[in-house]
């Protein structure tokens, strides 16, 4: 480090990916192995919904979760504090 | 018993053919007879960077047509005795490589008696990066500290546990390592750069080697000698550790910290 840099101090960066890694892996992780239509399910859902209230498109999140014998598909969307807002 | 492992990434560019030829080297010089197969069909590139590419007469896809012999197509190396290199073929045809061709190849080097088989697998998830990971018992998966490459990582690390023979016979999966390239101690402490710790937390993995970042590495691939054949540089000393490791030897890691310097180097140095 020169002299100059010592006082110049550049932003940490690292902490910010790794948290956005560690989100998008387990949300990848999460959705591994299942359907192909998954996706594409998600994306026509956020159509719907963006009719009636406007929500971001990272407020729709699914879960697919297996246990014994059977498969649960669970959606979560996050709705704005004001509808339309 | 042969072993075949796959060096994959998802990313291209992070150091998948650097780590095949010197982990390859690093295995042939400790006795064992290594066979390092290109899979990057269409781009040729191990024979370069193992200094033999004036030697390709006959290619993988030679062999698989039986245009040649395996015995043919395999280039002995001038420096190592017990290491072959099979070199990709230039054809533009995508179909050209194919599970039982690939099955074919693989039977004849084991049953050759070879003791590893390295394959050195193209970047991306298409047919080559598959087929180089399909047979595979272990896979190394190289990865430098940076977000796609980690996220990419993460993705054939997916294809790993589900699409290879050994996961679709249940033989117990393909035993997976982290291998860290590229890897700068002083962005680390400075925050700049994620560390190995975050990158086995990510992904959760085991990391076989991190080789930092390094001069030697572009003058190893300029000079077409394999970086751990490098007698005084820190990259050949970390291959060589990953090579121990991947023989079953526990070394800690080094190279995490950034080398003491002196008072002048840290005051005007870059």
């Amino acid at each position: 480090m020169g002299l100059l840099a010592m006082f110049r101090s550049k932003p940490a960066t690292a902490n910010i990916a790794k948290e956005r890694l560690r989100i998008i892996v387990a949300q990848e992780r999460g959705s591994r192995g299942g359907p192909d239509y998954l996706p594409l399910l998600r994306r026509e859902l956020l159509q719907v919904i963006h009719k009636y209230v406007n929500v971001d498109p990272e407020a729709v999140q699914i879960n697919l979760e297996r246990e014994a014998g059977h498969e649960v598909l669970e959606f979560s969307i996050a709705l704005p504090e004001k509808p339309g807002a | 018993m042969t072993e075949i492992i796959v060096v994959t990434s998802g990313k291209g560019g992070v150091g998948k053919t650097t780590t095949s030829a010197s982990m390859a080297c690093g295995l042939a010089r400790r006795g064992k007879r290594v066979a390092v197969i290109d899979f990057d069909i269409g781009l040729r590139n191990l024979d370069l960077i193992m200094g033999c590419e004036r030697r390709v007469v006959y290619d993988f896809v030679n062999v698989i047509n039986g245009d040649c012999t395996l015995k043919q197509a395999l280039i002995k190396d001038k420096r190592i005795e017990t290491l072959y290199v099979l070199a990709a073929s230039q054809t533009r045809d995508k179909d050209a490589l194919t599970e039982e061709g690939v099955r074919k190849v693989l039977d004849e080097l084991i049953a050759d008696g070879f003791d590893y088989i390295l394959c050195d697998s193209p970047a991306g998830i298409e047919k080559g990066a598959h087929l180089a990971m399909y047979f595979a018992d272990r896979a190394v998966v190289v990865v430098n500290p940076e977000v796609s490459s980690v996220r990419d990582s993460d993705r054939i690390l997916g294809l790993l546990s589900s699409k290879t023979h050994r996961s679709a016979n249940g033989n117990g999966g393909v035993k997976e390592h982290l291998l860290l390239t590229r890897y700068n101690p002083r962005r680390v402490a400075n925050g700049e750069m994620m560390s190995v710790g975050d990158i086995k937390e990510i992904l959760g993995l085991d990391v076989i080697g991190v080789v930092p970042e390094s001069p030697d590495v572009l003058a190893a691939s300029n000079a077409g000698v394999p970086v751990i054949l490098n007698d005084d540089s820190t990259a050949a000393e970390a291959y060589s550790d990953a090579v121990a490791r991947l023989l079953g030897e526990e070394l800690p890691l080094r190279f995490l910290e950034e080398p003491k310097r002196g008072f002048f180097a840290r005051m005007f140095g870059g």
